[in-house]
């Protein structure tokens, strides 16, 4: 009974998953459709005459009205099929499939670094702030976290970067001989402490694994800086709600030590807030990075969709976004579906 | 001179082809009495400007799109263009440092019938990646693909003159035009017209198989380009590398952090307001080169009031360029005087009067053309040039204080273009610029092109075009291309405001020739001609 109801919401949410999905493809179709100029135009720019517009414009199928070409790509992608790029040319196709499929990889790959990095830190972090409320502990780490979510992801990037320019330059700089040399040299040993991330992310296919790993690291730890503080004061907040209960006033006086309160009787019931914002930031790290994948030049989805809707490249940006809204409706779909197994209340009901 | 000093010129002059070691080079300074870092510094500065073998450079390119494909209908910006056309093609002409043209695949080229008929001789025993031999078939069909309806390269109308094209033997290759062109060359020298071979009467593009210094590896659009050596290059000792890296940067921080951290050894475009602190750098060196491009402000001379010539004097002189040269370019950029053709370019003369601020003169044009007071809109977006919003700004300012009111308004980026450029009034342009004073004026003045930006049809410009393009006789030329620069200057419509400067930065140790001013990255030839000097 217990079971088929959970069954039974689950799929309930993804058919509506699947219903959204629909109308996505409308709007992003209508959208696209509604930018001005078109591929053939963008990529011939200034050289283009009318007829080589023409020549191109037709062996892409743009000459063909919206509404047919709507509905050739969605019964194409009900088969799984993606499509072709608008870059393909006769006897050379490329398929979107295959200029999505190593992107998304990446992206997926800096997006479980991140996750691997910055969920178990966050947890961690608001578990003991919560435990020590109102201590030093908490209040650097609510003012350092806080101030991380509120610059701008572009300026963590490129301070982190500047950072790593400075080990070798700083010395050299007007501002480090104005000051004391004792403080240059240790400002110095302190930069040189840092390891030498790479500032340029770019990988390919060939790249080894932990290579890739150290080539993310930057763009990893930009993000991580900038998802932090939501969970953290998510995790925070809610154990904190839960630990103003009697039943935690029941545990305490029963003799229990606060480490165990929070984890074994607090946080269970807090599971649900926190899962949601950890799906929320997740599925931030997989559609919202373009700007850090830029900075860092790391070839991941953002700047792939960023780079098809410059060149008017179609079928890639109705992909992408595709996928974008395919991500954001299954984690949250996740979330939901972790809240409710988690949640004693939900999963007994009277 | 003393012996050892003998000696010592004798070894920097065997540094160059790798004869002399450090350690050898370090001992004869000594004996020749100079320091141990003396010699080493001498060893270093004299092994730098040699080109050497080996190694593997990085380059960072200010451009690349996951669009980018080998096809050479393509090439759209830097990335593919240096990448594909400089590193991995050849076409049949390339121009060198000087900026004159030379033969690259051809071995001789010479015309007849008035510079109508072009025979180009090949050079014999050239071969494509995958051992085939270059014929003069290949030629052809390499050609071909930019011509006739169907084609959708962007070069297609660079070859609208050509009647005919016909393989004359294996190794001869005649063109015929419809009307004389002494330039011919030079146009065979863009980078779209690389050679490729010919597989059933068609260009086989996709294969990637060309007879450029380098062989594609491995190509990932929008992220990177891998290419190694090519052992059979038909030039002698050249490509100096083994293998580079062209790697899509388009962010300019990006770009520049890359550089400063040694990820990269060499970025294109590197950012003018930040350059002062990577000068810093000891390890890395600025390049500053004037090409050919320039930025415009095109005013169309069919409509009012932009039809009366003496409103375009008054434009003229209502623009203060060495301002927008100082404080949009910083610096890096050369006033130009309403002429297109560059100082570097055959044939350039500067007219006279030098065009610049002179409120006096403008409002005395402005009278005579029966105003004054006049109202003008400016249509900008950076999407013309970088700073053309600012220059627009600058503008307003300057005009105003000769009676003139510039409503500046700011257009999309977005298909500019397509909706801007050629539709607007008064607007902003860019030209990459051609090699030849006939190329450009071909492209953007006369009178039946369809980039005439600013509809200028000026009869005597026009007679004198094609009657230049067809003269033999080098004087005349000059006379002729003289004239036609003063014509633009005094009664064409666009504004030519600055010629943009190609500013660039690489890491010492890599070596280069003097750079040729034609297109970008060296003439886009960087990987041929460049190398790392190992000490």
């Amino acid at each position: 009974m217990r079971l088929n109801s959970v069954a039974k919401t689950v799929l309930q949410r993804l058919g509506l998953g699947l219903i959204t999905l629909f109308i996505v493809s409308i709007i992003i179709f209508s959208a696209v459709a509604m930018l001005p100029g078109d591929f053939a135009k963008a990529t011939l720019g200034q050289s283009a005459t009318p007829e080589t517009v023409a020549a191109l414009q037709h062996e892409i199928g743009l000459d063909r009205p919206p509404v047919e070409r709507y509905f050739s790509w969605v019964g194409k992608m009900l088969k799984g099929d993606f499509g072709s790029s608008f870059a393909s040319r006769t006897g050379y196709r490329r398929t979107v499939a295959e200029i999505i499929a190593p992107r998304l990889y990446n992206t997926i790959f800096l997006a479980v670094m991140t996750a691997l990095i910055a969920v178990p830190l966050a947890l961690g972090l608001g578990i003991v702030a919560a435990l020590y409320r109102n201590s030093w502990f908490d209040r650097v780490v609510n003012t350092v976290t806080l101030t991380t979510i509120s610059f701008p992801e572009f300026f963590i990037a490129y301070m982190l970067a500047f950072l790593i320019i400075s080990r070798d330059t700083f010395a050299g700089t007007e501002f480090a001989q104005s000051l004391p040399a004792w403080l240059a040299i240790s400002i110095n040993w302190t930069l040189n402490v840092v390891p030498k991330f790479p500032t340029l992310a770019n990988i390919n296919d060939e790249t080894p694994f932990w290579d890739h790993v150290w080539r993310a690291a930057l763009p990893s730890i930009t993000l991580t800086l900038v998802i932090v503080a939501h969970m953290m004061r998510m995790t925070r907040a809610a154990i904190l709600n839960m630990l103003s209960s009697p039943y935690i006033d029941m545990a305490r006086l029963k003799g229990m030590g606060p480490m165990v309160v929070v984890v074994r009787h607090a946080l269970p019931n807090a599971w649900a807030p926190i899962v949601t914002v950890v799906a929320f930031n997740l599925a931030y790290l997989i559609v919202g990075v373009v700007i850090v994948e830029v900075v860092f030049v790391y070839p991941g989805v953002g700047q792939l969709m960023v780079d098809a809707v410059r060149s008017r490249d179609v079928p890639v940006v109705q992909a992408c976004a595709l996928v974008f809204a395919a991500a954001y409706i299954l984690l949250n779909l996740i979330a939901d579906i972790i809240s409710i197994a988690t949640n004693p209340r939900l999963l007994h009901p009277r | 001179m003393s012996e050892s000093g003998y000696k010592l010129r004798i070894a920097q002059s065997l540094i160059g082809r790798g004869k002399v070691s450090r350690r050898d080079f370090i001992h004869l300074g000594l004996a020749a009495g100079l320091t141990v870092a003396a010699s080493d510094q001498i060893f270093v500065t004299v092994a730098r400007a040699q080109p050497q073998q080996g190694g593997f450079a990085k380059l960072g390119m200010a451009h690349g799109a996951t669009t980018d494909s080998i096809d050479p209908a393509g090439y759209p910006d830097t990335f593919t263009q240096t990448a594909f056309s400089g590193a991995m093609s050849n076409g049949l002409t390339e121009v060198n440092a000087k900026g004159e043209i030379q033969p690259d695949l051809a071995e001789s080229f010479e015309s007849s019938n008035a510079a109508k008929t072009w025979v180009f001789k090949l050079r014999k025993g050239v071969t494509f990646h995958n051992g085939k031999t270059v014929t003069a078939e290949d030629v052809v069909t390499s050609m071909r693909y930019h011509m006739g309806g169907d084609t959708k390269s962007a070069a297609k109308s660079l070859l609208e003159s050509v009647s005919d094209i016909k393989a004359d033997g294996p190794e001869t290759v005649v063109f015929t035009l419809n009307s004389g062109n002494a330039d011919f060359p030079y146009i065979m020298s863009d980078y779209h017209f690389v050679i490729m071979p010919s597989v059933d009467g068609k260009a086989d593009w996709a294969s990637g198989s060309r007879t450029g210094a380098f062989v594609l590896e491995n190509f990932q659009p929008g992220v990177s380009a891998k290419l190694k050596r090519n052992p059979n290059f038909f030039k002698n000792g050249r490509p100096y590398l083994d293998e580079v890296e062209f790697i899509a940067i388009t962010d300019l921080a990006a770009r520049m952090a890359a550089l400063s951290t040694g990820e990269v050894d060499y970025i294109g475009r590197a950012d003018l307001k930040t350059l002062g602190m990577l000068k810093r750098n000891p390890k890395i060196e600025i390049i500053e080169v004037t090409g050919y491009g320039h930025y415009t402000l095109p005013m169309n001379v069919t409509m009012a009031p932009f039809d009366n010539p003496d409103v375009r004097m008054a434009m003229k002189w209502a623009i203060n360029r060495q301002e927008i040269a100082d404080k949009i370019f910083l610096g890096h950029a050369t006033v130009a005087n309403d002429n297109p053709i560059a100082p570097a370019i055959k044939f350039y003369k500067n007219p006279v009067p030098q065009h610049r601020f002179d409120p006096e003169k403008a409002r005395h044009y402005l009278k005579k053309a029966g105003m004054e007071k006049l109202k003008v809109d400016l249509s900008v977006a950076d999407a013309a040039f970088a700073g053309a919003v600012d220059a627009a700004a600058l503008i307003r300012e300057t005009a105003a204080q000769c009676g003139i009111e510039v409503n500046v308004i700011r257009e999309a980026e977005d298909a500019y273009w397509d909706n801007i450029w050629l539709k607007k009034p008064w607007c902003a342009s860019y030209w990459s610029g051609r090699a030849t004073a006939d190329w450009m004026f071909t492209q953007a003045f006369a009178a039946e092109s369809s980039w005439n930006e600013s509809f200028w049809k000026n009869p005597r410009f026009n007679e004198l075009l094609v009657q230049a393009r067809a003269e033999t006789d080098e004087a005349k030329r000059a006379a002729m291309y003289g004239e036609m620069q003063q014509l633009t200057h005094d009664d064409g419509g666009s504004i030519v405001l600055v010629f943009n400067n190609f500013v660039s930065a690489k890491s010492k140790k890599l070596g280069h020739g003097d750079i040729a001013p034609n297109w970008e990255n060296d003439g886009l030839k960087m990987a041929e001609r460049w190398w790392i000097a190992q000490a």
